[in-house]
């Protein structure tokens, strides 16, 4: 039993950082069809920006928030430089940029920073809580804690402000949203400096736990695109209940299989996904009255 | 209020505007008449920002518009209800009013949406359902009403009575002509001709990206070639 406890807090844990790089994918969707496989290179960004800043000496309350900052720097840049100069391409075009942008963020990366792996330490400690005999590390609680508050913020953001209801309403029809005076250059805009914040926020948080690299990108990428297929692309639900699926998923296979397996998962559950139901759980099972 | 001079646009290499003349009138209403694929949406999409210019002039409110963006000529009170209405159907009734005042950040926006629902009644009962869930004849409403949040001077309706049951067009119409006596000039699309001229001042007959005829609504309406090819008489 316990040792059931122990995979289902680890893996709700990596399953939060999951959560959060598939919000950043289905943000920048609803905003611009495009699935953005830069995502994970902001995690990167979060991590070894805030690692370098960290060593350098500065403090980890400064260093964080100007990695943040730094990454929706660049998730701007992306999307003024590379995707909306594009505008009108066909999507398949679109998602190979972001993949060749990904590759380039990495490439600079491994110049900018180095090649070897780093961490900072944990925010609280790295002594681990005992949980009717499974244990959580204090950072892990910071991981869970940082993605509700996330999807709280963003949650008030889309459904209460009038920004943030222009969001939605250009996700929804970005012809309409022009027509009733919306920028909607703006919204993609804020999109990707929103989904750049929240995947470096994940990297901010996770790296005391998981370490980073100037490659981690790809394979974060991918494990928050499983989580956003699973959950059905474009639902913000979707993307946190897909995130948490996953790394549980992961974290039974890892623990009762072998964690030779762990990795494997993610591919098989977007294999599963695509052959069973192409819009996942919560995806727009698209409906519209004429 | 609107002068359009020589307008040309084009879906590559297909021209669908083919030098377009066109007045409005402050106050008036002017409706263009028109079979299905005469030009006259994308003649509203020109006017409105989200369809590029190729050549010629749009001039509103005193000011050439020509290459402004969408975005600001609704700020400057030129609105749209597009065609298929394009409600934003995932949002609540009441959140597609409150994003049609996107462009006026004031505290007027309750003001606006209770007149809104005082010319729509059902509106006010639906506000906080989810616009996909509406009728055809009730989207069609929150989309004026939408496009009237943002106190428009100049009102673009394109086409208000398609897939709608004939009932509902008088009544859709009917709202249509009575914003003229809150101020707002309306230039109207309609495949409809003989709704759309019965309530019209002037009307502009298109063809295949050309104004083939204008004058005033009453003398289109008993014109023997109008009367053949879009009446039906």
């Amino acid at each position: 039993m316990s040792e059931f406890l122990q995979y289902v807090l680890s893996g709700t844990t990596v399953g939060a950082v999951y959560a959060l790089i598939a919000l950043g994918f289905t943000l920048i969707y609803n905003a611009s069809t495009v699935v953005n496989f830069a995502q994970g290179e902001f995690v990167m960004i979060g991590g070894m920006v805030t690692a370098f800043l960290f060593a350098a000496g500065t403090p980890l309350w400064l260093a964080a928030p100007t990695a943040i900052v730094v990454a929706a720097i660049v998730g701007i840049l992306l999307n003024k430089l590379a995707i909306e100069p594009a505008r009108g391409a066909s999507v398949i075009s679109l998602i190979v940029i972001t993949i060749g942008a990904s590759i380039f963020l990495r490439g600079l990366a491994g110049i900018v920073f180095d090649k070897q792996i780093h961490r900072f330490p944990a925010f609280t400690g790295e002594d681990p809580i005992a949980v009717f005999g499974a244990t959580i590390l204090p950072q892990g609680l910071w991981v869970l804690g940082g993605g509700a508050a996330v999807l709280v913020g963003l949650y008030l953001f889309l459904t209460r402000s009038i920004v943030g209801k222009a969001v939605m309403a250009t996700a929804n029809n970005r012809l309409a949203a022009k027509l009733v005076g919306i920028n909607t250059n703006s919204m993609m805009t804020l999109s990707f400096g929103l989904s750049a914040a929240i995947g470096a926020l994940a990297g901010v948080l996770a790296t005391p736990i998981t370490l980073v690299a100037y490659d981690v990108g790809v394979g974060m990428a991918l494990k928050g695109f499983a989580a956003a297929m699973l959950g059905g692309m474009g639902s913000p639900v979707g993307a946190i209940v897909g995130g948490l699926l996953l790394g549980l998923i992961e974290a039974m296979t890892a623990g009762y299989l072998s964690s030779e397996y762990k990795d494997a998962v993610a591919f098989i559950v977007i294999l599963i996904v695509l052959f069973v139901m192409p819009s996942g759980l919560f995806g727009p099972r698209s409906v519209e009255r004429v | 209020m609107l002068s359009v001079r020589n307008l040309r646009s084009r879906y590559g290499r297909i021209e669908a505007l083919c030098g377009i003349d066109l007045d409005v009138e402050d106050g008036e209403i002017v409706t263009v008449i028109g079979a299905n694929g005469a030009g006259k949406s994308t003649l509203l999409r020109c006017l409105s920002g989200v369809q590029p210019a190729s050549a010629g002039t749009v001039e509103f409110a005193g000011q050439t518009i020509t290459k402004m963006p969408a975005h600001r000529r609704v700020a400057r009170g030129l609105a749209q209800t597009p065609e298929g209405r394009q409600i934003f159907t995932t949002l609540s009734v009441e959140d597609n009013l409150r994003l049609g005042a996107y462009v006026h950040d004031d505290d007027r926006y309750e003001k606006d949406r209770d007149a809104a629902f005082d010319m729509f009644p059902v509106l006010k009962e639906k506000r906080d359902q989810i616009a996909g869930s509406l009728s055809g004849g009730q989207q069609q409403m929150l989309a004026i009403a939408r496009a009237l949040m943002s106190r428009p001077k100049c009102l673009l309706l394109d086409e208000p009575s398609m897939g709608l049951a004939p009932i509902l067009v008088t009544q859709v119409l009917e709202a249509v002509k009575s914003l003229r006596s809150v101020g707002v000039t309306l230039l109207l699309v309609e495949q409809n001709a003989f709704a759309a001229l019965s309530i019209a001042d002037r009307g502009y007959v298109m063809e295949v990206g050309q104004i083939t005829m204008a004058g005033p609504a009453g003398e289109l309406i008993s014109d023997p070639r109008i009367r053949k090819a879009y009446l039906g008489l």
